[in-house]
This record gives C-alpha cells, structure tokens and sequence, in this order.
C-alpha cells in the first residue's frame, strides 16, 4: 500500500518519541533478559513435544514446571531438567512423557548435565517441533503467494463456545468476504494458567483456545480457501498468563495472526507487569519466528478512556508496542499496530478526529499491517444507528488506507452475532471499498484544517508522554495509570508468583534454538 | 384502549422482522420465510427481501400485519419510582443529610471482561454527557474492573466499609450471570452484610424487575446514568438513616 505525506507531520518529532521508545524499551528488556516465567518454561516444553493431560486433565507442562519449582530449580530453567531425565532414566521424549504422566518417571532428581550436553539432547527434538513450524510458514507463503493478499483484509469474530459450531460459522463468514477469523476465547481464559487441552464444546462468551480447536479450524479454514480461491487467516489470542505456550500452538497448527499486546493484560486483566512483560518477549520472539502477525490492543485504551482527551495514549502505546516488536525481532510486516474509532458521534466533527489518528498512524508506520477496530462504546441497542455508525468507520478506514479491518456490528452491545448480523456487515464494508475504492489516493487536506491540527497536537501529546515514560519508566508509568487510566502495581496482579530471576547457568534450548532460525 | 403497532396509520399492526433460514435463497426459502410469519401470526406477511448467504443460509426481510392488541392500562411494570436528581443536588443530599462520605464499591464479576456499563457509571468521564460517580463530592469509589470475583468483591466492600456495592453485568450468554450475581447475595449473607449495603446491578440486559427477583435492593438498565444511581443510592441510604 502506497503511503503519502498528507498531514506535514514533523518528522523530527516521530523521531523524538522512537527515540523515547527506544530507552523506554531497553530499560525493560534489561528487567526481561534477567527473568524467566513458568509460562515460558512450560512453552520450552511444548516446543520439545510435550503434551497432553494427566487423568486429572492438568497439563503436562504444567505438572514438570511445578515438578522442577518444588524439587529442583528452575531459576536454572526447565530445559537441562528435561535433558537430564531423558538421559538419566533413558527413554526417548514421548515415552518419558507417558511415563511420567503416569507417576512412574520424575522430571527432579536426576544428576544436573552440563548445559552443552543438554543442549545436543534436546536438539533432536525441538528441531522435530522447528521443522513444522517452518513448513508451516512456508504452507502459508505459498497460499498468500497462489492467491494474493488484500490491501485491506476484513476480519470477523465467531464465537460460539462449541468449536464445531464455529467451524459453521468461520466457513459462512469466509465465504460471506471475510478474509481474517479470529475465534474468540471463552470469558476468562487469558487467567487461567494452563491452556485446556482437545477440542471443547463449552464455553462462555467464546471458545477455549486449545492446540487441537485450533487444528479444527485451521483444517476447516484451508477448506474454505480452496473453494472460496482466498487464502482464510485465522486469529487467537497470545495473551493472559499463557501467553507465550498460545503462540507456541499457534506457531505449530499455522495461526495467522495473534493479538500479542505488550501491555493489555496488565492493564486489562490486572496480571502482573512483571510477567507480562517477560511473557510477550518470548511469545513475540515466537511470532517472529513462525511468519505471525501479531494485533496490538490499543483499541481497548478507548473504550475505557475518551477517545478525544486520551488519543494521544493511542499513540504513544503504538511507539512502544512498535519497540517491544522490534526487541523480539518482528519486522514491521509483522507488527499490526492497533487503533479504534471510538469517538462519541455526538461530537462535532469527530469522524475528522477519526480520520486524523488513523491517517496519522498509517503514515507514521506506513509499513505496519494497522488494525483498526469498529466502535463499540457508542453502541446502544439501536441496531439502525449502529448500523449507520458502521458505515461511517467503514468510510474512515478506506479513506485512511487501513490494512486489518475488524467489522463492527449492528447487533455490538445485544448478543454474540447472529449468522446475518456478520453477512449484512461484510455487505457494509464492500459497499464501502467499492463506492470509494480510490479515495485513500484522491484525498488530501486542508494544510490548516481541522484533521491537520489535530494530528500535530495529537503526536505533540504523545511525543511528552513517552518523554515523561522515559524520564523514569514503564513500570513507573503503568503505576501511575498513564493509560486507560487504570493503575497498577508492580507487586500487584495475577501470575507473579510464576516470576524466576534467571540463574547466571541459565539455558532456554527453545530460545536458543528461535534465535539460530532467525539468522 | 387497546393498541396495535403503527406503521403508517392508526393499528394498522404493521411489524417488521428478520431471521436467517439454514436454506438456500430462492422461491422455496420465500415460501418457509413467508410460512413462518403466519404461524407467528402475521397476516398478510411480505417477504421484501431475500438475500443469499452462502450455499446453505439466506436472509429474510418481512413486513406484515399482527391481529394482536394490547391494552396499555392493563400492564404492570416494576420501575424505581426515583427522580433522578441532578449531580450538584445529590451533592447537597449528601452534604445535608448524611454528612459524611459515600462509599461506592463497582465491579464487573464473575467471569464477565466487559467494564463498559460499570465505567460509564463509575469513571470521571462517565457516559453521553453524564459524569461518573468519581466526580461526585463528598462520593468515595473503587472501582474494581472486570472478572473480580464475588469473594474479593466482599472482601473489598468490608475493608471499605462501603454503603453502595455495584455489580456490572454486560455478556449474558447461556445465563451465566444470573447464578453469579445469587451467589453474591448468598455470599453477602453468610458474611452478615446484606443489611450493611445497598446493593445495585447494572448492565444492558438488567431490568429492575430481574435485579428485585434475584435478591438487589435496585436495578439499571439501559439509559440509566451515574445520577440515576446516585439519586437511588443516597435517597435510600437517607431514608434507612432516618429510619435509624
């Protein structure tokens, strides 16, 4: 997508706040580089072939972290444990894996190995995982490269709890228009600290992301994008405290694209900093790997927040999200940064505000697939207005040349969306992309119009808020509720009890093994 | 008097309506639209649109008439009788009648993520124009977010020692919400508080009829805003004050 200079935004100034990011970025990556979380440990795991359930359901990831952090140490992390064990007792992966399950083998216990000698166990097998995930992302490379990609990609929400009913939904969806399915989690998931295993039925508000509801779908979705000669991308959820083992699924059964937020569970769903953090390194690190986009969660700032007096929050996340991406290796086509239309339509000339920000954002990170979410705030049950209000952040997204498209709905604010509330809202969009195809190209604007001045004021407010974050920094700044107004504490939230300062003999073979592939 | 729907003149009874068919659009899904319209007890439905969706569903617009009347003095509905007063006057309330502080506890509990309706009510900005409980004088509030659970819910209003507890319930699929907030009354009991509290659901599907039902002393809805809450909350802590 061709990007122009239509807001005479100053560059020096979108200089200033990378820069800001950049320190506010490093000063955290030191806290990362020097911690570890049962999660990733559980991941590592993952990423060697553990998995499956005991007959109590509990992962086993689960069970040989909790195994390492009562009778060994897992400071030291979980590879050499694994390593150790399957020299010591001499099994291959997946039969220690049964045995274990089986109470009849331990993870603790065994004389520690030397950590090259760990290494050199565990490569076959996390080279078995590595080699899917490459042929994963060359499957998807291939379909993208047979069917071509959309400047502008409509992506749509299902969520029925029952992943077979979904697999319904997803295909009608599919075939309505849509490009992009995101299968919504059940309320709740992002604080539970194992991810649910096999494929699940029940659910509340959304369906349980699991390895094997995501195989469903994926397999469903490669149906539909033959017959519908569209290459479908399916969406979950690298978010709460299973962050990085989500992205790991993903990695393996060819997700598309995660929402991956550096900041949103702290915020959102008061999970520690400390973990959130650490979490999103690795699971981004993982989505660089694999060839997934990753949607930041910018969106929400504004549902919490005014989208006129915070806008500028918007974009100073954007600057950060864009340097955690960068610290994890995600290059740019990979870094779906996102934004909302979430302006009160009661306000005069707000749909010009709209237009500022999302033009603002797709010239500041022209090269970032940008995610723009529909409004939701201002939805009643007036399914008429919100209709109307649809077509207007339909128009602001082709007017603005917007890449992720998450359609809003008629029915926002009522129910789950019924089969034609999604059918009449892919009908809205491609009306729109239509009637106004070649307006992103055809417009410019009034060099002292409203829609200029507010983009400078907008990225002058948050060029001083990075510089504040970075004057001290972003722990400091969750505390004092710099965004979405809420506060948090460092000590406070859920997972940080599952927070390891590393050991100086510390080795992650998985992480290792992401950094090899990268180069 | 009895009434009927007005399309375009007095009882004419003309009503609108849509709904997807798991059929293939065409001739036969017209006929199933239009067939299902009489035994809703449409006369004369007019299917005016079809539109395909897929190989296996279609979409159905239908206009028609209904026979059905309904006599408006005749239904009863459960709604707080309370005026609501303007913020600076609940201020005042406040200030004369209680003088003291307002505790307001909020959260959005159960597994319920969505903390639109108990932020639109709570936060500084509150909601179209009408500021939040924040921005209240002589008002205290904690507003606790969303998927709080009732045992930290309580745990909160005890160390607060709040006189207002506000439960937000926005996602209501399968009734999920409905064993929640009973749980909450249960839990207040059994910790001897229910008496201590004025207790208050809010969210888009709650009816004060619903929130009386399953044990709350009030319940909002829909275009219901802070000083609507506000106004109950302090008149009812004024009249339990008085009554000693």
């Amino acid at each position: 997508m061709r990007t122009y200079d239509k807001l005479n935004l100053d560059r020096k100034k979108i200089a200033e706040c990378r820069a800001y990011a950049k320190r506010i970025g490093e000063t955290t990556q030191t806290f990362i580089d020097a911690h570890t979380t049962v999660a990733v440990e559980r991941t590592v795991l993952r990423l060697c072939g553990v998995d499956g359930i005991d007959r109590f359901d509990v992962p086993i990831p689960n069970l040989m972290v909790d195994d390492v952090n009562r009778h060994g140490d897992l400071s030291r992390g979980v590879s050499v444990y694994l390593a150790s064990a399957l020299k010591a007792i001499g099994l291959d992966l997946d039969a220690f894996v049964s045995a274990f399950a089986d109470g009849k083998a331990t993870l603790c216990g065994h004389p520690l190995l030397g950590n090259d000698e760990a290494r050199r166990i565990l490569k076959p097998y996390l080279d078995r995982k590595f080699a899917r995930i490459d042929e994963n992302r060359a499957t998807r490379d291939a379909y993208v490269r047979r069917f071509g990609k959309r400047d502008c990609e409509i992506y749509l929400i299902v969520a029925t709890g029952n992943i077979y009913e979904d697999v319904v939904q997803a295909q009608a969806a599919a075939e309505a228009g849509a490009d992009i399915i995101a299968v919504i989690r059940s309320t709740g998931q992002s604080l539970l600290d194992f991810v649910p295993y096999g494929a699940t039925t029940e659910g509340f508000g959304g369906t349980f992301a699991t390895q094997e509801n995501f195989r469903i779908m994926r397999k469903a979705l490669d149906e539909t994008s033959e017959k519908v000669g569209r290459y479908i991308k399916l969406v979950n959820y690298a978010s709460g405290l299973c962050m990085p083992e989500i992205a790991a699924m993903g990695a393996l059964e060819r997700l598309d694209v995660m929402l991956n937020d550096s900041m949103y569970g702290i915020i959102f769903r008061d999970i520690n900093m400390r973990r959130t953090l650490v979490d999103q390194h690795f699971s981004r690190s993982l989505n660089a790997y694999a060839g997934i986009v990753i949607n930041t969660g910018e969106d929400n700032y504004l549902t919490t927040s005014d989208a006129v007096d915070k806008a500028h929050t918007v974009l100073a996340s954007q600057f950060i999200n864009e340097r955690f991406a960068i610290q994890a290796g995600l290059p740019p086509e990979q870094t779906g940064l996102g934004h909302a239309f979430e302006i009160d339509p009661a306000i005069g000339n707000g749909f010009l505000y709209e237009i500022a920000q999302a033009e603002m954002a797709r010239e500041i990170f022209p090269d970032c697939p940008l995610k723009y979410m529909p409004p939701t705030k201002h939805s009643t049950g007036n399914i008429f207005q919100t209709h109307a209000m649809d077509t207007l952040f339909n128009t602001a997204t082709t007017m603005t040349g917007q890449s992720i498209h998450l359609l809003g709905m008629m029915t926002e604010a009522i129910h789950t969306p019924f089969l034609a509330d999604r059918h009449l809202a892919v009908e809205n969009a491609k009306m729109v992309q239509t009637t106004m195809g070649a307006i992103y190209d055809e417009l410019r604007f009034a060099p002292d119009g409203i829609v200029v001045k507010r983009a400078h004021q907008v990225l002058e407010e948050a060029r001083a808020m990075l510089e504040k974050i970075a004057g001290t920094s972003l722990f400091d700044a969750l505390e004092r509720g710099d965004f979405a107004d809420i506060r948090r504490s460092r000590d406070g939230g859920k997972g940080l009890e599952g927070v390891v300062a590393k050991h100086p003999d510390y080795m992650n073979a998985a992480f290792e093994r992401l950094r090899e592939g990268r180069r | 008097m009895n009434i009927r729907p007005y399309g375009d003149t007095s009882n004419d009874g003309k009503v609108q309506l849509s709904f997807t068919l798991p059929v293939k659009a065409g001739a036969k899904g017209i006929e199933c639209a239009k067939e299902f319209a009489r035994q809703m007890g449409m006369i004369d439905p007019n299917v005016v649109h079809c539109e395909p969706m897929g190989e296996v569903f279609s979409m159905y617009v239908v206009y028609g008439r209904t026979p059905f009347l309904v006599d408006p003095d005749r239904i009863a509905v459960s709604e707080l009788e309370t005026p609501a007063l303007s913020m600076e006057e609940v201020e005042r309330l406040i200030e004369e009648k209680l003088g003291r502080d307002v505790v307001f506890v909020g959260a959005s509990t159960g597994t319920d993520a969505h903390t639109v309706g108990i932020d639109a009510i709570m936060n500084m900005k509150g909601y179209a124009g009408h500021y939040g409980l924040e921005r209240y004088r002589h008002v205290k509030t904690c507003n606790m977010g969303s998927q709080v659970s009732n045992e930290a819910f309580v745990k909160k209003a005890r160390e607060l020692k709040a006189d207002v507890l506000l439960v937000s319930q926005t996602v209501t699929q399968k009734d999920v919400h409905l064993a929640n907030m009973v749980e909450l009354v249960e839990l207040l009991e059994a910790e001897k508080m229910r008496d201590d509290v004025i207790l208050i659901a809010g969210g888009a599907r709650i009816t004060h009829e619903l929130a009386k039902e399953l044990g709350y002393d009030a319940g909002f809805g829909p275009k219901k805003y802070a000083e609507d809450v506000a106004t109950y909350a302090v008149l009812e802590l004024i009249r339990r004050k008085d009554r000693g």
